[in-house]
């Protein structure tokens, strides 16, 4: 049954030094403030798992969080390059990053084998490319019934599943609108997951029987973070703050001043609500 | 109308997308390109994009790849497995359109990294949904801007097959789909010679010398017996292009797509 807690008390209960942690939002519903607080709490040698590390993995990154990234495409959605995560990989600061580099499709199907309870994903992928001889992790097997070769990774099972979703009711159940992303497979791929929301509501009230809702049940804890997906956008709520991410580029590029902003803006910044 | 080589590289692009066409696109260039393709020739083009927008008709370009838009005008918006296991692996896709940072003679792409993959001189973000949206589309349209440093002999990693290293491993591995079938640039058009699968210049822009294109090829450039020039963009091409970045940066506040 999900707890609803402080965002202070989930983080320091749920994410722990040396976790394997996935923070999961597609452009949409990024648990950026969940984000900040793990910063803030010095959580240290954590394997971040993301499929498109964007600003909140640049930032933890940068932090000195990580030791290792799992992902598949790593930049600043139409702007360009993440700053911090190259001064990791290219110069090792403040540390050096080990990297496991997927394709989205890997990714994807990694989560959802791991929702599934499985060993490893089997997909269509990686023939001819370059990636294989760098991960160890992609192999390939032979269909048992047509002898096609395969590709196969091993299912991601993060300690934790960290999300931002719209809506919680008194229960704790959970809705998400709009762009899914893998957030549903991450969090029933997890071994715990902590939800931030926008609001609590009485009930969901008038909705499809298709909405993608995580039962309770399937949820550590949640976090009421109004605008704690900001600056990315939650459907129905607010939008993307594309200006940010536009700044954010020079934000980044210079250690110093990454370093006053994330002083200014993460570390003594006031809890949203 | 004057134009710029970047216009007529997006517009020669968007005519390569049919009406009946189910494409699967990339952000940036790709973008601008099947968009203008639905505001002009082909109304009915299906637009897919990875953050599982299904028939989606976006008023504004998307900054990335998962804008809102993107979601509040679709059909139907599926989860990001979904959307890489039933639809691009279920063969769904007719068309992928992609980009990249080096592509060779052989429409293989490389967005990963320059110098080596251990210690980069550039790293770049990586695969994305390339490498499957490559495998599994039925075929694939690149479009990038040609200069030698993107027009290489050899690529510094592979991450998106083309028709292979030689030209011959793609059809050697069995992959069932045709591969890169057009490479626009802001020069020319080029295509894949049958059997070696070579790229070579079909189509050159107006005003674009086959001298101009040979400088900005890192490998030999070479050209099909008939080299066609481009049909210049039409004011109606020209005017909805305008008016979509025109209306993307009014939303963005920023020229998204390039």
């Amino acid at each position: 049954m999900g707890s609803f807690l402080s965002l202070r008390e989930a983080v320091a209960g749920l994410v722990h030094d040396g976790d394997t942690v996935a923070l999961e939002g597609f452009t949409h519903l990024i648990p950026f403030a969940a984000g900040h607080e793990i910063i803030r709490q010095g959580r240290r040698g954590l394997t971040l798992i993301r499929m498109t590390p964007d600003l909140i993995y640049d930032q933890m990154i940068g932090a000195g969080c990580a030791r290792k990234l799992i992902f598949s495409w790593g930049g600043n959605p139409g702007v360009g390059s993440l700053h911090r995560l190259r001064d990791a990989v290219e110069k090792q600061w403040p540390q050096a990053l080990e990297i496991e580099e997927h394709s989205h499709a890997a990714m994807a199907n990694a989560y959802a084998a791991g929702a599934s309870g499985l060993p490893c994903a089997i997909f269509r992928g990686y023939q001819g490319v370059d990636l294989p001889a760098h991960n160890p992790n992609i192999r390939f097997v032979a269909c048992p019934f047509t002898g096609e070769s395969l590709a196969c990774v091993p299912a991601l099972r993060p300690d934790v599943a960290v999300i931002h979703a719209q809506r919680a009711d008194r229960q704790g159940n959970l809705l998400i609108e709009g762009i899914l992303g893998v957030q549903k497979e991450a969090v029933l791929a997890s071994r715990r997951s902590l939800v931030t929301v926008e609001e609590v509501v009485e009930e969901f009230g008038e909705r499809s029987p298709n909405a993608v809702i995580l039962p309770a049940w399937t949820v550590t804890a949640v976090a009421v973070v109004p605008g704690g997906a900001r600056p990315s956008y939650a459907h129905g709520y607010y939008s993307r703050d594309n200006s940010f991410y536009v700044a954010w580029d020079e934000i980044a590029k210079d250690r110093g001043r990454f370093q006053a902003w994330i002083e200014q803006h993460v570390m003594r910044a006031e809890l949203p609500a | 109308m004057n134009y710029s080589a970047i216009e007529m590289m997006t517009i020669a692009a968007a005519r390569a997308l049919r009406n009946d066409d189910v494409c699967f696109v990339g952000i940036g260039l790709p973008s601008a390109a099947c968009n203008l393709a639905r505001l002009t020739h082909a109304p009915g083009v299906t637009l897919i994009y990875e953050s599982g927008a299904i028939a989606t008709r976006p008023n504004v370009l998307p900054l990335s790849i998962g804008d809102g838009e993107l979601c509040e005008t679709a059909l139907t918006t599926v989860s990001v497995p979904e959307m890489f296991r039933y639809w691009l692996q279920g063969g769904r896709i007719t068309v992928g359109f992609l980009g990249g940072a080096q592509v060779d003679r052989f429409g293989n792409l490389n967005s990963t990294v320059i110098g080596d993959y251990r210690r980069p001189k550039v790293r770049l973000p990586g695969a994305g949904g390339a490498t499957e949206i490559a495998a599994c589309c039925g075929r694939t349209f690149i479009v990038m801007r040609q200069h030698p440093r993107a027009f290489v002999p050899k690529l510094d990693f592979m991450t998106t097959l083309g028709h292979g290293p030689t030209g011959r491993e793609r059809r050697a591995l069995g992959i069932g789909t045709a591969g890169p079938a057009l490479l626009v640039t802001d020069l020319c058009v080029l295509e894949p010679e049958t059997e070696c699968n070579e790229f070579v210049v079909t189509a050159l822009h107006p005003g674009v010398s086959a001298e101009k294109v040979r400088e900005n090829t890192g490998w030999e450039a070479r050209f099909a017996k008939k080299v066609r020039e481009s049909e210049p963009p039409s004011a109606h091409e020209l005017e909805t292009l305008r008016e979509l970045h025109a209306r993307t940066a009014r939303a963005h506040g920023t020229a998204a797509g390039e």
